[in-house]
């Protein structure tokens, strides 16, 4: 699936944050799991360099949950107060039963949203689609060239994603695209809105690349200049000037050139619950780097116990685990220190602020990547793709790049 | 209505013989859990305090502004300067796009 797109711009901005719980357990400050993320499988046909998945994802490509564990989880999350549905993957459409996925939520009440590259829709399953009642299908983009699609995404996927929003606008869904900004396309900001528009886009998600799983290890090669981006959002402040709320467009900040860090997942286990491939619950997408945290599954004690009682979902809520600088911070309520997997992965320790802060005393790590983005060397090193044999790779422990971007304390 | 803000940008003068419906691809409901009726739409939800639920609820494809007002009016008559809220409201859901004029 591609970056950012469940939520974290558009829930933050709209969901009434939840009460703050300062570390109480859930059961007491009512927290609810608004935002239900079904990684349903981390297979995909697509290699995009940026993708977020974990880079030991082959792990989980073997144990993927039935339709039935699926549908139970779908039940039981509804039970506690989930309203939107992201289907996501890996690519979900490489599973045949999402038609029988998409009628139990309709069943159930959710807005469900499939978050797809468009590889493997066709005519005969959008319509299953539809008559199963799924409310919203988001295509991911890359570039209006398709020298640079094919590029980044390492496939010949270009020619399909435009038929393919074809398709999605025939049959009367919203056309919500995403896409992931980079190095490579940045400067074509313009081009790709204008693109989005003709293609009668109603919302246009901008996502620069956060730097998780695959895109943490091609990061010198994939961050734009601070200039470009300022020059992106420029470019995408006049465009919504142009074409008012006919196409709402989001920008999605890189928090790397900001002064403080984001309020990662609206708040450690307040509004997200992802369930992956697997059966993991995790509160954040790249929740298992964090070292020494045990994640419940769906398949031991239920979606009940991992929201409220798990040691791991209530590990990082409110502020109490928290050192300085955050913790006397009078801002720490805003972003809550910012992104555990970001301070660990980075720093070493999951419990630092996340270094994207200019308080964090480990700030001069972010300056050093943004240095090493504009270094030929590095930025000329080659991508590394997200392929299985890429991941077996990891899987197997190729220890240079383990210890390169895993900063082991 | 909560962590909303008018857009500043478009004036959305309402009439009171105009008629609304919900948006497209949006989704009007009551949510049990929340304890107040929501929009949905594509990964994203608004909650509405009671004052706003009522006045989108009405919100049919036929019911006139100025009708939906005066069911208002009737349902709480205790309610001052209800008039004001409810074309407000027609105002930040239409400015929203959360309605659309028909």
């Amino acid at each position: 699936m591609t970056q950012t797109s469940l939520g974290e711009s558009v829930v933050q901005k709209e969901i009434h944050a939840q009460e703050k719980n300062n570390g109480v357990a859930a059961n007491i400050t009512h927290t609810q799991p608004l935002w239900l993320l079904a990684e349903v499988t981390y297979r995909c046909p697509l290699h995009c360099a940026f993708c977020y998945n974990p880079t030991d994802y082959d792990k989980h490509t073997q144990n993927e949950l039935t339709t039935e564990q699926w549908i139970n989880a779908l039940r039981d999350a509804r039970k506690m107060g989930a309203i939107q549905l992201g289907i996501s993957g890996g690519e979900p459409l490489l599973r045949d039963d999402i038609e029988d996925i998409v009628i139990e939520a309709k069943k159930l009440g959710y807005y469900s949203n499939l978050i797809t590259s468009g590889v493997g829709l066709t005519e005969k399953r959008i319509q299953a689609f539809k008559d199963g009642g799924l409310d919203h299908i988001q295509l991911s983009m890359h570039d209006i060239t398709e020298e640079i699609n094919n590029f980044i995404t390492n496939t010949k996927t270009f020619e399909l994603k435009k038929k393919v929003a074809a398709m999605i606008k025939n049959h009367g869904y919203p056309m919500v695209l995403n896409v992931v900004i980079h190095r490579y396309n940045i400067g074509h900001i313009k081009e790709i809105l204008e693109m989005a528009e003709a293609l009668g886009a109603d919302y246009v998600e901008l996502a620069n690349t956060q730097y998780y799983g695959w895109s943490l290890v091609n990061r010198s090669q994939l961050m734009p200049l601070k200039e470009q981006i300022d020059e992106a959002e420029r470019i995408t402040n006049e465009f919504r000037q142009k074409v008012g709320n006919k196409m709402k467009i989001f920008f999605v900040v890189p928090d790397y050139f900001g002064d403080r860090p984001k309020k990662c997942m609206n708040g450690w286990g307040e509004v997200f619950m992802i369930v992956t491939a697997n059966g993991d619950v995790l509160p954040c997408h790249s929740a298992r780097v964090l070292p020494n945290m045990a994640f419940p599954n769906v398949r031991d004690n239920g979606l009940e116990y991992a929201w409220k009682e798990s040691p791991a979902f209530n590990k990082y809520r409110g502020t109490d685990w928290m050192k300085g600088p955050c913790v006397t911070c009078p801002e720490k309520m805003n972003d809550l220190g910012g992104c555990r997997c970001q301070a660990f992965l980075l720093t070493g320790d999951a419990e630092s602020a996340d270094p994207v802060c200019s308080l964090s005393p480990n700030h001069h790590l972010i300056e050093k990547a943004i240095e090493d983005s504009k270094n030929p060397v590095l930025a000329s090193k080659p991508i590394i793709f997200r392929t299985d044999k890429n991941s077996k790779k990891y899987v197997a422990g190729d220890k240079e790049r383990v210890e390169e971007f895993h900063a082991l304390p | 209505m909560e962590n909303l803000q008018l857009s500043q940008t478009e004036e959305f003068k309402i009439e009171h013989s105009d008629v609304f419906a919900i948006a497209l691809h949006h989704r009007f409901q009551w949510e049990e859990a929340q304890q107040s009726y929501v929009i949905l739409f594509p990964e994203g939800m608004v909650k509405l305090h009671g004052g706003a639920g009522e006045v989108i609820k009405r919100v049919d494809g036929k019911s006139t502004v100025g009708d939906i007002v005066a069911d208002l009016k009737a349902a709480f008559p205790e309610a001052v300067n209800i008039e004001a809220d409810i074309i407000g409201m027609f105002e930040m859901a239409s400015g929203k796009a959360w309605i659309r004029k028909i």
